[in-house]
């Protein structure tokens, strides 16, 4: 790949429509500048996204398109690190490079030898370490998501394990480290590498996926093939993949060390990664347990004879136990109905019929318990980079 | 390929070629540097990070994040310069410390 196509890529992210409408359904706890800067947009083979940024992209899923299982591709939520975002047509004559010190013989993979694996499929939430920064108190500085850098959608695509086997994998290898094609506008600036512990990328869930619900990856969600970490957050997930390192040493860069790191012990961890701990903080990695009310959305009006409330939870893979929802901000609480389990790290819907209620205000909150036993925190466990924001979120809604 | 070092001007240069075509969305505020915050800033990403952060971070955090730009993400962006974007993050997009 040639450097131009990546400074001409910058182009490939081209927003088709800026519309100003108001979105009265915005967080009021977003900063007011975030709320006066975000605006919905329609990039190429996308509907329309909260912009929050242009270059590099980064678009959120509005609350809206959150209504579902399953988040239709077109709505799914964008996240760069670079602004130099590869157009399609850099992947022409594409192919997976697995190399390093701990590979037993150097491969090169075409789509046609990836597809030709054996494929597998997974049901997966894909959720941004710092989904809902924007909303923690007091705010940090970062990407000011509000709810909607997430998104879960069915992923289909070799193991990673089989991909790594057609290079093997030495006794030696610790980590597995992954480049993507997007880059950073200055040589100078560190590339955005990523790497997983053994043990995580040789878990049967984690896959190289070539399609998102049924059809191939959109540009701006990591065409042609991106890595899916069920369970874990979505730094992991690289896009545009390049290059897999298969290595006897941890990856030592600014993603690796400095970013996309918390205070150890502060948030529980199923699949820890030992070569990458230090004492004091560890690399962000499971999915906090979480919830969300997808319907009615802050500042919505809603009958005094009763509705259906209904809404999202998600965890790292224990799966969903109880979802307990709150119509008089958090005093009392009761247990919403969970619909059926579509896969242990897919979202998992939920409703609660209202009963009648009297006009006015209702504050909804919401608040999941996982099979692990895990639930929601009351108040937001400070860390730097606002990191595992899981406070029971609020809906403000006016009974007429 | 651009160098590895280059001089200001030069980064003055490709900020303004990387402007957006709807910079008057993403326009900052008015105010003594705001040049300088337009040509550095806007060479590797939209002037929307800055707006986005708004108003909530302290002289100190702003401070950092100009410091993170240069010894992080390797802006070529001098001390004169740096001093000059920060105070207008500080006066502009800031808040007194709490």
């Amino acid at each position: 790949m040639r450097r131009r196509d990546i400074v001409a890529g910058l182009s490939a992210f081209a927003v088709r429509e800026a519309v100003a409408a108001p979105m009265p359904w915005l967080s009021p706890d977003l900063p007011d500048g975030t709320r006066a800067e975000a605006r919905m947009v329609q990039p190429a083979g996308k509907k329309g996204l909260i912009q929050l940024t242009d270059r590099p992209p980064n678009l959120e899923t509005p609350i809206q398109a959150l209504d579902s299982a399953i988040t239709p591709t077109d709505r799914f939520f964008v996240r760069y690190h670079h602004a130099g975002v590869p157009e399609e047509k850099t992947f022409d004559n594409w192919s997976l490079e697995i190399r390093g010190d701990a590979a037993e013989r150097p491969a090169k993979l075409t789509m046609r030898q990836i597809d030709a694996l054996r494929q597998t499929e997974v049901t997966a939430v894909c959720l941004c370490a710092g989904n809902r920064r924007g909303l923690v108190q007091p705010h940090v500085p970062g990407v000011q998501w509000g709810h909607g850098a997430m998104g879960c959608a069915t992923w289909h695509g070799p193991r990673l394990r089989d991909v790594l086997a057609v290079a093997g994998v030495k006794p030696e290898a610790v980590e597995i480290w992954f480049e993507g094609a997007d880059e950073a506008t200055l040589p100078a600036t560190p590339a955005f590498h990523k790497s997983l512990p053994l043990a995580k990328a040789m878990a049967a869930e984690t896959i190289l996926a070539t399609t998102m619900n049924g059809a191939p990856l959109p540009l701006l969600n990591g065409f042609p093939v991106r890595l899916i970490v069920p369970g874990w957050t979505g730094t992991y997930w690289m896009k545009h993949l390049t290059r897999i390192s298969i290595s006897a040493a941890p990856l030592e860069n600014f993603w690796m060390k400095t970013a996309y790191r918390v205070p150890a012990g502060l948030f529980p961890v199923s699949s820890p990664f030992p070569t990458q701990d230090r004492p004091a903080n560890v690399p962000v990695t499971d999915i906090a347990v979480n919830s969300m009310i997808s319907w009615p959305v802050h500042g919505d009006e809603v009958e005094r004879s009763g509705f259906r409330i209904r809404g999202l939870a998600w965890d790292n893979g224990n799966g969903v136990r109880r979802v307990d929802v709150s119509l008089d901000d958090g005093k009392n609480w009761q247990s919403a109905l969970l619909d059926r389990e579509i896969g242990p790290y897919a979202f998992r819907t939920w409703s609660l019929e209202s009963g009648a209620l009297p006009r006015g205000p209702v504050s909804l909150r919401v608040k999941a318990t996982s099979n692990s036993g895990d639930t929601q925190p009351d108040t937001y466990r400070p860390n730097p980079s606002g990191y595992h924001n899981n406070v029971p979120q609020r809906a403000t809604v006016r009974v007429i | 390929m651009m160098p590895e070092r280059m001089r200001f001007s030069a980064v003055i240069l490709a900020g303004l070629a990387a402007m957006p075509a709807n910079a008057q969305q993403t326009g900052l505020a008015e105010g003594p540097g705001k040049d300088v915050v337009e040509a550095a800033c806007a060479v590797c990403h939209s002037l929307s990070y800055i707006k986005m952060n708004a108003k909530f971070l302290g002289p100190e955090v702003w401070k950092a994040e100009v410091a993170k730009m240069r010894n992080v993400f390797g802006a070529p962006i001098d001390d004169d310069a740096a001093t000059e974007i920060t105070a207008y993050l500080v006066s502009r997009y800031g808040v007194a410390k709490p």
